[in-house]
C-alpha cells in the first residue's frame, strides 16, 4: 500500500540531490531566509523541543530539592526562579510554539496549498517568538540591573502584583520576563493570523470548510482564539512596565491600585490559553486515531461542534482560577457553572474518539499507543478539572500539589503525549524516515511509568495540604515519602525524554525509508512525497470528501457517496 | 426515597465505604504523622461540610470514570488488530445523531446536578451569618509572617492564632477579617476551612469552628516571595478555659526584669525597636511581629524553628541561617550583645 503510486501528483523538482544540497553555509543561510512553511514548521518544533529539554532539566532540579524534606540542594531565591522558568518555558517556548510549528507545516500540505496565506509574516513570527525565548534566557546572567548577580524571573508564571512592583522585585528579572513575553506575543499573533488567513483562503477546489481535515478545523478555532486571548495578557504587560518604569499605579496597591486587576487579565488570558495548548493535541488525536483504527472519524460535525463550543465557553471561565480572592457568593456560583459546562463539549470529544475506535481494527504502533494514553489521561484531567470546579472544594485544592497533578494531567498528559505522537506519526513526512518503533515502545513504556507515578501521586500531596511554589517543606507533614516517590517517577520520565532525542536522531540517519503514505492515510499531505518538496503540490489537488486519500484507495466505495 | 444530596446519595454503598475507607486513611495520616493537613481530616464546619460534598462530587467523577474508563479498556483489548496480514478494512461509520445526543443529555444532567449540590455549598459556607457569640480576629499578612490582632481583647500576636472551641450547642465561631501589608498571600488551614486570599486593598472574610482542641498547622498558599515557604501557620483550639487564661496573659504588659536591663538596653538602642513592638519599652515598631509576648508562643520566625534561646541567638544574629531572604537584617550585634538580649526574650512570658 505504502508505495502505491496516485494520481495527486508530486514534485516536478528536476535539480539533483547533490547540487540542491550546497555547503554547510548556504543550507545553514537557506534556514535563517526561508519563508517555506515546511522549514519554519521545522525550525519550531526544534526551538521547542531544546526548551522542552531545557525546562524538563529545571523541573529535574525541582524535584532533587523536594527529594527530602530541609533539602539544600537549592536556595530559596534559585528555586523559585526555576519554577518561574519551568512554567514560563513550557507555556510560552515549548506549547505554542511546538503546536503552531505543527500547524505551520500540515495546515498547507493538508488543506492543498502551496505554502501559507503570508509566508514572510510566517517567518518574521517565528524569529519574533525565538527572541523572545532568548530574551528569556538572558535574564539568567543579564537580568540583575544594579543588583549583584543573575536574577531570572522568580515572581511565578502567573506573577501575580503586586510582588512584580519595583519595591517587592527589584533588578530587571521581572522586566525580562514581561517583554519576553510581548516579544513571543507578537509572534504568536502573527502566526494566528496567518493560520486563519491560509485556512480561510487557501484551501484546493473542492475543499469545502465541512471537508477539511479536523486538524485543520482546530488549527483555525486555536489560532482565533489566539487573537483573543494573547491581547489581554499583552496589555497587562504593557501596564506592568508602565508601573514599573513611567510611574503608573495600575497595581500598585499602595497607591490605590488593584491587585485583583492583574488577576483578572491574567485568567482572562490565562484560562483560554489552556485551550490554546490542549485545541491543538485534540487536533492530533483527530487524524491518528481515525488512521489507526482504520475508521472514519465517528461525529465528524459534532467534532467541530464540540471544539468551536469549548472555544466559546472557554472565554467565560477565567474566574474559576480566582474562587479564593473573595468573589461574591453569586460570582463564584456562575463561575462553577460556566466551568462545568465546558465538561459537555469535552465529553462528546472523548465519546467520538472512543466510537471510532469501536469496530475498527486498531493498530497500535507507537503514535497510537500515545493517543490511546492521551484518551485515558485526559478522561482523568477532565474529571479533576471537575472536582476543582466545584468552588467549596477548589477552596481547599486551590494553589495545592493536587492543581499542580490536575494541570499536569492536562500538560503533558493530554499535550506532551500527543506531541509525542504526532512527531512518530509525521516524522516520516518531514525526514523520509521512519523513527525506530523498538525504540519508540521502550520510550512509550518508561514515559507512561513516569508520568503516573509523578503525577498520580501529586494529587494526594494535595489532599495531604501541601501548597505549590514552596521550595522546602516540614519533615513531619506526613509529605516526604510521597515527594520521594513524586521523583523518582521524574526521573523516570527523563530518561524516557532522553531515548526519545536518541531516537529523533539515530533515526534520522538510521531509520527505514518511509515511502509516500508509511501509515496508509488519508489526508492530502501523504499524496506527497517525503519529504514534501518546495510548494508541495506541482498542480492544485482537488478533493471530494473529507478522505481525499480513501476515496483514491477504494475508489469501488468512495466517502463521498456517503457525505 | 429523598434524601440529603451532600451526605448520602443514590449509589449510597459504594459510597459510604468509600467515606469510610477516605476518611479513616485521612486520619491515619493525621494520626501517626501528628501534624497532618489533610482535607479528609476535617475538624471544623467548613472543612467537614466541604469534606461531605468532595465525597458525593468523587462518588460521580469516579462513576464516569470507571464507565468510561472501561469502554476504552474494552475498546482496546477487543478492537485491536489481530492479524497484520489482513489488509480489509473495518466497517466505516460517520456518526449517528440519536448517539450524539445521548451522550450530550447525560452529561447535561450530571452538570445539572454538580451545579446546585455546589451552589448550595457555596452560599452556605459563604454568606453564613455571624452570631453574636463569634470571636473577631484580624489577619495581617506580612512577607513572610502573620499578625493576628484581636480588636475587642486588645491583643498582637503573630503566626500562632489561639482561638477557642466551638460546638454544636455553644456555637464559638472565630470570624477571620483578612488584610495584607504588602503582597497576595493565602490564609489555608486545611483542616479547619479552605483556604482564602489576603490581597492588600480588597479585604475579605472567612469562618472557622473547630470542634476538637488542639494545633492545626497550615500555611501560605499563595506565592509571596522568597521564603514563602517558610511562612508556615498554627491554629491552637483552646478550652474556654486556656483560651480565658491565654487572653489573660496576652493583655498584661511586657515584663519588666531587672536582671536582665542590659538586653533590653541592646533592644531599644540598636535597630530591633524600629520594626518590633514590646509594651512597657519604647519599642513600637508595626514591621516585625510584636514581641511583648514572644514567650508564649512555641515557635520563631514563623514556624521555621522552635522557639528556644539556642535558635533565638541563631535567629537574632543572622536570621538567613533560619530562614534566607527573611526581611529582618543581621545587626551584627557582639556576642555579649547577643546572650544579653536573648536572656532578655526569654524572659518575655
Amino acid at each position: 500500500m505504502a508505495d502505491q503510486t496516485l494520481p495527486i501528483s508530486g514534485s516536478v523538482d528536476v535539480t539533483p540531490p547533490h547540487a540542491a544540497a550546497g555547503t554547510f553555509l548556504e543550507r545553514l543561510h537557506g534556514w535563517v531566509v526561508t519563508v517555506d512553511h515546511k522549514k519554519l514548521g521545522i525550525l519550531y518544533v526544534v526551538y521547542s523541543l531544546i526548551f522542552l529539554l531545557v525546562g524538563g532539566a529545571e523541573a529535574l532540579a525541582i524535584r532533587i530539592q523536594l527529594m527530602i524534606p530541609g533539602n539544600h540542594f537549592l536556595t530559596a531565591a534559585t528555586y523559585n526562579q526555576f519554577f518561574t522558568m519551568h512554567g514560563t518555558t513550557m507555556v510560552f517556548l515549548v506549547g505554542m510554539p511546538i503546536l503552531f510549528g505543527f500547524a505551520n507545516y500540515l495546515v498547507p500540505l493538508m488543506i492543498g496549498a502551496r505554502d501559507m496565506a503570508f509566508p514572510r509574516l510566517n517567518a518574521f513570527s517565528f524569529w519574533l517568538t525565538a527572541l523572545g525565548g532568548l530574551l528569556l534566557y538572558f535574564s539568567f546572567i543579564g537580568g540583575p540591573g544594579l543588583y549583584g548577580m543573575g536574577a531570572a524571573p522568580d515572581v511565578g508564571w502567573f506573577a501575580y502584583a503586586p510582588l512584580t512592583a519595583h519595591v517587592f522585585s527589584p533588578g530587571n528579572g521581572t522586566d525580562y520576563w514581561a517583554l519576553a513575553l510581548i516579544v513571543s506575543g507578537f509572534g504568536t499573533l502573527g502566526t494566528a493570523i496567518n493560520i486563519v488567513a491560509t485556512i480561510i483562503s487557501m484551501r484546493c477546489k473542492g475543499m469545502s470548510l465541512l471537508r477539511m481535515p479536523l486538524f485543520a478545523w482546530l488549527m483555525l478555532v486555536v489560532s482565533a482564539l489566539t487573537l483573543v486571548t494573547i491581547t489581554p495578557l499583552t496589555a497587562a504587560q504593557f501596564m506592568l512596565l508602565i508601573d514599573r518604569y513611567l510611574g503608573g499605579h495600575f497595581f500598585d496597591t499602595q497607591a490605590g491600585g488593584s491587585a485583583l486587576v492583574w488577576i483578572h487579565f491574567f485568567w482572562i488570558f490565562g484560562h483560554p490559553e489552556v485551550y490554546v495548548l490542549v485545541l491543538p493535541a485534540f487536533a492530533i488525536a483527530n487524524e491518528i486515531i481515525p488512521v489507526f483504527s482504520r475508521k472514519a472519524i465517528f461525529g465528524y460535525p459534532a467534532m467541530v461542534a464540540a471544539s468551536v463550543g469549548i472555544a466559546f465557553v472557554s472565554l467565560g471561565v477565567w474566574a474559576h482560577h480566582m474562587f479564593t480572592v473573595g468573589m461574591t457568593s453569586v460570582s463564584n456560583a456562575f463561575f462553577v457553572l460556566s466551568t462545568m459546562l465546558v465538561g459537555i463539549p469535552t465529553g462528546i470529544k472523548i465519546f467520538n474518539w472512543l466510537a471510532t475506535m469501536w469496530g475498527g481494527k486498531i493498530r497500535f504502533a507507537t503514535p497510537m499507543l500515545y493517543c490511546t494514553a492521551f484518551v485515558f489521561q485526559f478522561l482523568i484531567a477532565g474529571l479533576t478539572g471537575i472536582i476543582l470546579s466545584v468552588a467549596p472544594w477548589d477552596w481547599q485544592l486551590h494553589n495545592s500539589y493536587f492543581v499542580i497533578a490536575h494541570f499536569h494531567y492536562v500538560l503533558v498528559g493530554a499535550i506532551v503525549f500527543n506531541i509525542f505522537a504526532a512527531i512518530y506519526y509525521w516524522y516520516p513526512k518531514v525526514t523520509g524516515r521512519m523513527m525506530s518503533e523498538r525504540l519508540g515502545k521502550w520510550n512509550f513504556w518508561l514515559f507512561l511509568i513516569g508520568f503516573h507515578v509523578t503525577f498520580d501521586t501529586m494529587h494526594f500531596l494535595g489532599f495531604l495540604g501541601m501548597p505549590r511554589s514552596i521550595y522546602t517543606y516540614e519533615p513531619n507533614r506526613g509529605w516526604n515519602g510521597l515527594n520521594m516517590v513524586v521523583s523518582i517517577g521524574a526521573f523516570i520520565q527523563g530518561v524516557a525524554a532522553l531515548i526519545f532525542v536518541y531516537n529523533l536522531v539515530w533515526s534520522y540517519f538510521h531509520g527505514e525509508v518511509a515511502g509516500n503514505d508509511p501509515w496508509d492515510a488519508w489526508t492530502l499531505e501523504w499524496a506527497t512525497p517525503s519529504p514534501p518538496p518546495d510548494y508541495n503540490f506541482a498542480t492544485d489537488p482537488e478533493v471530494k470528501s473529507r478522505r481525499p486519500l480513501w476515496d483514491l484507495k477504494h475508489p469501488d466505495d468512495p466517502d463521498w457517496k456517503y457525505e | 426515597m429523598i434524601r440529603d444530596w451532600t451526605h448520602k446519595t443514590g449509589c449510597s454503598r459504594s459510597l459510604f465505604i468509600l467515606l469510610l475507607f477516605l476518611s479513616a486513611a485521612g486520619r491515619a495520616f493525621a494520626d501517626v504523622a501528628q501534624n497532618t493537613p489533610s482535607i479528609f481530616a476535617p475538624s471544623s464546619t467548613p472543612s467537614n461540610e466541604i469534606f461531605h460534598l468532595s465525597l458525593f462530587v468523587l462518588g460521580i467523577v469516579g462513576g464516569i470514570f470507571v464507565v468510561v474508563g472501561g469502554l476504552l479498556a474494552y475498546a482496546v483489548i477487543r478492537f485491536r488488530a489481530r492479524n497484520q496480514e489482513d489488509d480489509t478494512e473495518p466497517a466505516q461509520i460517520y456518526g449517528s445523531n440519536q448517539i450524539e445526543l445521548a451522550w450530550t443529555v447525560v452529561p447535561v444532567l450530571i452538570v445539572v446536578v454538580l451545579f446546585l449540590t455546589t451552589a448550595r455549598m457555596i452560599f452556605a459556607i459563604q454568606d453564613a451569618p455571624k452570631p453574636q457569640s463569634a470571636l473577631d480576629v484580624t489577619v495581617v499578612g506580612h512577607q513572610f509572617w502573620w499578625e493576628f490582632r484581636y480588636p475587642k481583647l486588645g491583643i498582637v500576636t503573630a503566626n500562632e492564632l489561639h482561638v477557642p472551641l466551638s460546638s454544636t450547642s455553644d456555637p464559638k465561631p472565630t470570624f477571620l477579617h483578612l488584610l495584607s501589608a504588602d503582597v497576595d498571600h493565602s490564609f489555608w488551614v486545611p483542616q479547619l476551612a479552605g483556604k482564602t486570599d489576603l490581597i492588600p486593598n480588597h479585604p475579605n472574610d472567612m469562618w472557622i469552628d473547630p470542634l476538637h482542641p488542639g494545633v492545626y498547622v497550615g500555611q501560605c498558599a499563595q506565592f509571596c516571595g522568597i521564603e514563602h515557604a517558610k511562612m508556615l501557620l498554627r491554629v491552637y483550639v483552646d478550652t474556654p478555659e486556656q483560651f480565658a487564661a491565654w487572653v489573660k496573659e496576652q493583655q498584661q504588659l511586657g515584663m519588666q526584669d531587672p536582671h536582665v536591663a542590659a538586653g533590653r538596653h541592646v533592644f531599644e538602642t540598636e535597630a530591633c525597636m524600629n520594626c518590633h513592638t514590646i509594651s512597657g519599652t519604647d519599642g513600637r515598631g508595626t514591621f516585625g511581629p510584636d514581641l511583648t509576648h514572644l514567650m508564649s508562643r512555641d515557635t520563631i520566625a514563623a514556624g521555621a524553628a522552635p522557639n528556644t534561646p539556642q535558635n533565638l541567638r541563631v535567629w537574632v544574629k543572622n536570621p538567613d541561617d533560619l530562614k534566607q531572604g527573611s526581611l529582618m537584617p543581621a545587626m551584627q550585634l557582639s556576642d555579649q550583645q547577643l546572650d544579653d538580649l536573648v536572656a532578655y526574650l526569654s524572659t518575655l512570658h
